[in-house]
């Protein structure tokens, strides 16, 4: 029978690279999830992961489990008498969430920089920023972008810190761009919905459902984020409070 | 007789040619003048809603318009061309549900739901997927008959999904992001209450009614302003004490007194009335404790589109005990009538009997049966039915089956030849035997179920039935007389819903997997296509960049078909 004594204090430190390259996690599994770990666990353990006592996710702490094996199975089947329930987690999406916690602790949340002001972070993105050309929050702006409207949750402060500075560092499955050139020469720019070996279909700038057959066109490559990054656009100052309004918004996805 | 009766179409009158001559022309600048790539042009409008039957390239509600006649002005394929239909692509859905949604389709973009809640928009060109919302139901909900989903509505850019677990959601189109979110208040997903129905856009309102007849719910439709998704008026299909019709149940009876939606109504601009049949009473097969007519179950209502109020019902099965669901789709029809043109309901029920209606007040036309009955000896001069037979304790053999004379599947009607065509089930019988029945909630609640040579579900690609035993068939009758005019029969049973176009086609499915084309004239074959799996929806049409496509689902997969 797998049991820990209470008193016991296992704080472990992980190697990540290594462990996530041995279970070949990919972002979208990792984010994945992430999505899974902010809507179960979060509620208790913290949108970083250092909600409960003695545990400090970001910083690879964990109380009893050794291995990504434990820690997914105590999260199947939680510690009883703790606080701890066991989730409806199957193997592999209890293998998912390991996955994210593991990337907490391989990009620490304490390098994030100072608290921002979310108000004057809130007029810097619908303003200064122009980040609703691109990105929706409460039905206002595109469609293009990702909808921001619940990023707070799903998103650390560190990776909308390394989004904002450098887009490309980490682009999902879901926000890849692609360009295309058709036989007339039109060139069209939108976010990549699906592809297969014949046709290419976007969703273009003017929020339109756009499908191609790729040998009508001239050119078509993927893009990188069609992002700016904001290193010299926003001083420290600001971007931690664009930080800190991106971190507060948890309205409906 | 397995040869079909001929009879002599009727020529298209000359302003009625003039008009469809004009919509050639209008379909053909519209399909020709848009983008050589597909985009999303245009808001869906509630006129263009209205006028949907003039922009036959697209499908924009369930039954391809707001009078349910399924009848399209794409005349690309004809009877002489149809043999040239060769598969064009197929979706594959993540589904091993059955594939009841009819798709939408909205200037060369398709939506439709992948069972149980997935909304899907795709290509109609490729039938590549552009976006899938996922809503996944609490595993709570109960439907009696199968995790399914029969598709949306749209408006501006909103679509518009119920769900099994009593969700309403409305969709942005373009990016298949949530707009609004709203739990349908009473309808709880534990105590049998689910929605399968595809909604019903009425101006700025979007209605649904619920399903759960066998689980003893009660019943009702609701609107949801389409903008904030707040309910804006419910109509209780069985009337509690104090509304008119209460008294047609003993007891506390109409607490669990069913009367379900689950097949999408219509509407008339004209009158401003919304119509929709409604279920069985609960419970199905023991009608003891719940003596009375039982309104408004296996009735239609028709009611005001603003505020759901009851301007009239017609109830076709008082007092039912065999499951008569009458929820088919109520489809409108302009027609002469002994000399006068009256505004008439068609409706082929699945109590075996073949109803037109006057549908600006429900009176009475004509009613014939349209496969063999028993359980009514006939309809008097009000539509009433002469009862003849109920379930028995030792068993008694009633036609039709339970099942019915023809269920859930759409019909059709021309009005180019004026008949209405309908999938059929000849012949249907079953031993109904009557069982005491405790209400439990959350539990069936139905009684003994009849037994028969009908099931429910296709059983698998082995067929050895013998027409005895009931079969399938594609009839068309003439509204106006109630006689059939011709019949093609099935080796199998069908659950598929009819097409017909002003090229005087009609397409159909059946359980064997076959789609095909048969002459709306006199019903001969004219085009098959074995898609392996059960034909359980109706079959659409629509044209990108000039050409028609025809579209079924069969088993997981929809299939798209163009002309060679």
């Amino acid at each position: 029978m797998w049991r820990v004594g209470v008193t016991s204090l296992l704080v472990m430190t992980v190697w990540v690279a290594s462990t996530l390259a041995q279970h070949g996690y990919s972002t979208a599994e990792i984010v994945e999830g992430g999505r899974l770990f902010q809507a179960s666990c979060a509620r208790c353990h913290g949108p970083d992961g250092d909600g409960v006592a003695g545990l400090n996710f970001s910083r690879g702490q964990f109380r009893r489990a050794a291995g990504d094996d434990e820690i997914a199975r105590i999260i199947m089947v939680g510690i009883p008498g703790t606080g701890m329930p066991p989730g409806n987690f199957s193997e592999f999406d209890a293998g998912r969430i390991v996955a994210y916690l593991r990337s907490m602790a391989a990009a620490p949340a304490e390098n994030a920089g100072s608290p921002g002001n979310a108000a004057r972070g809130k007029a810097l993105v619908e303003g200064k920023g122009q980040c609703l050309t691109c990105h929706r929050v409460d039905g206002a702006g595109s469609q293009l972008g990702p909808d921001l409207n619940s990023v707070g949750p799903l998103r650390r402060t560190v990776d909308l810190r390394r989004s904002l500075l450098d887009p490309d560092a980490e682009i999902f499955d879901d926000n890849r761009f692609a360009r295309v050139v058709t036989r007339d020469g039109e060139a069209i720019t939108g976010r990549l919905l699906n592809q297969d070996s014949f046709s290419i279909q976007l969703f273009d700038m003017k929020e339109r459902l756009l499908s191609f057959t790729k040998s009508d066109l001239r050119d078509w490559a993927m893009l990188k984020s069609p992002m700016p990054s904001y290193r010299d656009k926003l001083s420290s100052e600001e971007l931690a409070d664009v930080v800190s309004y991106l971190r507060s918004l948890k309205g409906r996805p | 007789m397995n040869e079909p009766r001929r009879f002599e179409p009727q020529r298209p009158q000359r302003t009625q040619r003039k008009q469809l001559g004009s919509f050639v022309i209008f379909v053909t600048f519209v399909v020709f003048v848009v983008h050589p790539f597909v985009t999303l042009t245009a808001q869906v409008s509630f006129d263009r809603l209205l006028r949907a039957a003039q922009e036959p390239q697209n499908w924009l509600t369930y039954s391809g318009t707001v009078m349910s006649q399924r009848y399209s002005l794409l005349t690309q394929v004809t009877p002489a061309n149809v043999k040239n239909l060769e598969q064009q692509w197929v979706f594959q859905a993540q589904s091993l549900e059955k594939f009841e949604a009819t798709p939408l389709v909205v200037d060369g973009v398709i939506y439709t739901v992948q069972a149980p809640n997935d909304v899907v928009a795709l290509d109609a060109l490729t039938g590549r997927a552009f976006w899938i919302y996922s809503h996944v139901p609490s595993p709570q909900a109960r439907p009696c008959c199968g995790r399914v989903n029969r598709g949306l509505a749209i408006l501006g850019n909103t679509l518009f999904m119920a769900t099994l677990d009593d969700h309403l959601i409305a969709l942005d189109a373009k990016s298949g992001r949530p707009v609004w979110n709203t739990v349908i208040e009473g309808a709880r997903p534990e105590a049998g209450y689910a929605f399968t129905v595809a909604p019903l856009v009425v101006k700025d309102k979007v209605i649904v009614g619920v399903a759960g007849a066998e689980f003893g719910v009660r019943g009702f439709l609701a609107a949801f302003d389409t903008t904030t998704g707040k309910e804006v008026w419910r109509f209780n299909t069985v009337p509690g004490p104090g509304e008119a019709g209460n008294g047609t149940w003993s007891g506390d009876s109409w607490k669990r007194g069913g009367a379900s939606v689950w097949v999408t109504g219509s509407y008339d601009a004209d009158l401003n009335l919304t119509y929709w049949g409604l279920g069985n009473p609960g419970p199905d097969w023991n009608g003891d404790s719940r003596e009375g007519d039982n309104l408004y179950s296996d009735a239609v209502v028709a009611l005001d589109a603003d505020t759901g109020t009851l301007k009239w019902h017609f109830q076709f099965t008082p007092h039912d005990e065999m499951d008569y669901d009458s929820t088919q789709v109520p489809v409108l029809a302009d027609l002469e009538w002994q000399g006068r043109m009256r505004k008439v309901m068609l409706w082929a029920n699945r109590n075996g009997f073949l109803y037109v209606l006057d549908r600006t007040n429900g009176q009475f036309l004509l009613g014939k049966p349209f496969v063999k009955v028993t359980w009514a000896k006939e309809l008097d001069e009000k539509g009433r039915p002469i009862r003849a037979q109920s379930p028995t304790e030792d068993g008694v053999v009633i036609f039709p089956h339970a099942v019915g004379a023809t269920n859930w599947m759409s019909p059709s009607f021309s009005p180019r030849t004026g008949l209405f065509y309908i999938p059929s089930l000849m012949d249907s019988y079953a031993t109904f035997p009557k069982r005491a029945v405790d209400f439990v909630e959350g539990r069936v609640f139905v009684g003994a179920f009849p037994v028969g040579p009908i099931q429910t579900l296709r059983g698998g690609p082995i067929n050895r039935r013998i027409p005895e035993q009931g079969y399938g068939a594609i009839q068309a009758f003439d509204p106006k007389t109630g006689t059939q005019k011709w019949i093609f029969k099935l080796a199998d049973l069908t659950d598929s819903g009819v097409l017909s176009t002003a090229s005087d086609l009609v397409f159909a499915g059946s359980r064997e997997g076959y789609f095909f084309a048969l002459d709306a004239r006199d019903g001969s074959l004219l085009w098959k296509a074995n898609l392996g799996g059960n034909i359980a929806s109706g079959p659409i049409t629509y044209a990108v960049n000039g050409r028609q496509y025809v579209m079924v689902a069969a088993g997981n997969s929809l299939v798209a078909f163009s002309l060679r």
